[in-house]
């Protein structure tokens, strides 16, 4: 198990190189450059300019900074746009915002999803299923720019219970809305998965052998169905994550929460290369780790998987 | 009274294509310590014949009728009661072992569930006994083994598992469907003798459903043949073996190859088993059988009593000799 989780960080590294490369790659084959504006700078400026970032070096030369730069000293670079600030200080600022509102819609949307899945499942045929259905389609159908509104709509201008946007430090009235609005549709999601795989765990042999063992019906679920009825939900659950604690551009936009999704967006607009770079490989690393715990967690689940 | 007494049994299953009748008014019974076989090809209800009785029917079925156990009706058990009388009255072990057990929890945990459950013992005490269960039913090393997941044993070895966890409240009835199908040959015949020591040793009654007619000749002190959800006949297996009464058990039995006769094709029964969605009103058989009578196809012909405690559904007359 240790050394499985060894390599697998050891080919990690290769994969990020090779991620750091084809995102350099995409970025210098979209026209334009950061310092493009309406109004042409001088050629004297933009030369200025582009010396002093490093942009007149040939693209392998950037790249092979670049890379040094963030291997050896962990420096991604200044950002582009924002004059005095580096990448670190854009992510060191937004990044937090992000995994907090993030993190609790991951909660949320795991626990709403697998229990409306499972009771789907249970009452498969009834009222509860074709309600639980209901509200899943539902919320995967309304995307989370019409939900922000409208949530902004009901809870902040006709009841006045909660503010309509702001950040304030993460303080609980302010993060209620961000992850109503971001956790729905992958609350939906999970729903689904996890319907159609207890639907299918229900109908196995050894549920049958539970039952005739007298089991209650609650202990058959729990302790027979839940594992095996997890495992096409949990390959889901490590890109989820990931995509969830790296935010979401609507969310940001609608609540001005000031997380990373809105710097990525901005930055992939403004050419703002470094900033682009450092989140990808952000959402890079974070992919590889919660890849592998997913793994771990298969083989904690499933004993026939061990590596 | 009987151990288990089943009357006018009827299971049907709501379908995309219909009402499917899996089991059409089956009526029969066993006695303490005894052994029935419940003999009949794929779809012929048999299996579902149990699994009613169990109350283990798939969410789209039903079942109508009376099945008797120690006098109480276990088709009118509220859920609770009936998770009491599984295990500890009635066991049942199936067909794939492969399956039938869980292949995500340790043996040990499967095992010990059960007596924690109906016996109320702790954990250790469970898992003793329970190991204790696995030499009787001669896993080696069963102490040690106790507490590996299902994939780590042969096929072979994990019926012997799903016996011995069936065994463990020491149930008075125990239906075992088919549980030798999915096993190779010389392991059919370790299982089955096993199950006949079970028998001696633990005094349990057992009914066998199969397909496998030689399993039965060997085994069952009584057997009773399923054809469309109906029973055909039911006699001792002597008397049915010996001196088959009613036509499509004559099939079956003719059907079976035999090593002391130099046949050069095997025999079969022509045409193919019933579409349960839209039986024949009459007999289930009459579209195949060889000496069909013109009342046949339009009336069902009743189970009657015949010769020595010999039951038969058949318009053909009973002559000793046909």
């Amino acid at each position: 198990m240790f050394s499985y989780i060894i390599r697998r960080l050891a080919v990690a590294v290769p994969t990020i190189l090779i991620l750091i490369v084809m995102s350099f790659m995409l970025m210098f084959a979209a026209p334009g450059g950061p310092f493009n504006s309406e109004r042409p700078l001088s050629p004297t400026v933009m030369a200025n300019i582009e010396a002093r970032y490093g942009l007149d070096q040939p693209y392998w030369k950037q790249m092979f900074d670049y890379t040094v730069n963030v291997v050896t000293r962990f420096d991604f670079g200044p950002s582009f746009q924002y004059r005095d600030r580096t990448v670190n200080d854009v992510i060191a600022q937004g990044f937090p915002v992000t995994l907090k509102y993030g993190f609790w819609s991951f909660v949320v949307a795991v626990v709403f999803g697998l229990g409306l899945g499972v009771v789907a499942a249970i009452r498969h045929n009834t009222w509860l299923d074709y309600l639980a259905v209901g509200i899943s389609i539902g919320a995967q159908v309304l995307p989370n720019f019409v939900m922000a509104p409208i949530l902004v709509l009901v809870f902040t201008l006709w009841l006045g219970w909660l503010p309509g946007g702001g950040w304030n430090g993460g303080q609980w009235q302010y993060v209620i809305l961000p992850v109503i609005a971001l956790s729905t549709s992958y609350m939906a999601s999970i729903a689904r998965i996890m319907r159609s795989s207890m639907l299918e765990v229900m109908n196995a042999g050894f549920i049958r052998t539970a039952r005739a063992k007298g089991l209650p019906m609650h202990r058959v679920i729990w302790k027979h169905a839940m594992k095996p009825a997890l495992l096409p939900v949990l390959s889901y659950l490590g890109p989820a994550f990931v995509s969830m604690v790296t935010g979401s551009v609507v969310i940001d936009v609608y609540f001005s929460t000031g997380g990373i999704g809105q710097f990525f967006v901005n930055s992939a607009f403004s050419r703002d290369y470094s900033v682009i770079m450092g989140i990808t490989i952000l959402v890079g690393v974070l992919t590889i780790l919660f890849n592998l715990v997913v793994d771990l967690l298969y083989a904690w689940i499933d004993p026939k998987i061990r590596y | 009274m009987r151990l288990l007494e089943i009357n006018d049994l009827t299971v049907t299953f709501q379908t995309g294509d219909g009402e499917v009748n899996a089991v059409n008014g089956v009526s029969l019974g066993i006695d303490a310590g005894e052994t029935l076989a419940i003999v009949g090809e794929s779809g012929s209800g048999k299996s579902q014949t149990a699994f009613a009785a169990m109350g283990l029917l798939a969410r789209n079925g039903a079942a109508r009728g009376e099945v008797l156990f120690d006098g109480q009706n276990l088709l009118t058990l509220p859920q609770k009661a009936l998770n009491k009388v599984r295990s500890t009255q009635i066991s049942m072990i199936f067909q794939d072992p492969m399956t039938s057990l869980n292949p995500y929890m340790r043996i040990s945990d499967q095992m010990a569930e059960v007596l924690m459950l109906h016996k109320g013992m702790s954990k250790r005490q469970a898992v003793t006994e329970a190991a204790q269960m696995l030499d009787a039913v001669r896993i080696p090393d069963a102490r040690a083994r106790i507490t590996m997941y299902p994939h780590e044993f042969s096929g072979g070895m994990r019926q012997r598992i799903m016996i011995a966890m069936a065994l463990l409240c020491k149930p008075r009835l125990l239906i075992a469907d088919e549980p030798t199908t999915a096993l190779d040959v010389t392991v059919q015949a370790q299982i089955m003798q096993l199950l006949g020591e079970i028998r001696r040793d633990f005094g349990t009654a057992v009914i066998l459903i199969t397909h496998d007619l030689g399993v039965v000749a060997g085994f069952c002190d009584r057997t009773l043949v399923m054809y469309g959800g109906q029973v055909m006949e039911e006699g001792t297996t002597e008397q049915v073996f010996a001196a088959p009464s009613h036509p499509y058990t004559q099939g079956l039995l003719s059907a079976v190859p035999r090593i002391d006769r130099d046949d050069d094709e095997l025999a079969t029964i022509a045409g193919e088993p019933p579409d349960m969605s839209h039986l024949p009103a009459g007999c289930p058989f009459s579209p195949r059988c060889d000496v069909v009578r013109p009342e046949c196809p339009g009336q069902r012909p009743p189970l009657l009593a015949f010769g020595a405690g010999r039951r038969r559904a058949c318009h053909q007359p009973w002559t000793e000799e046909a």
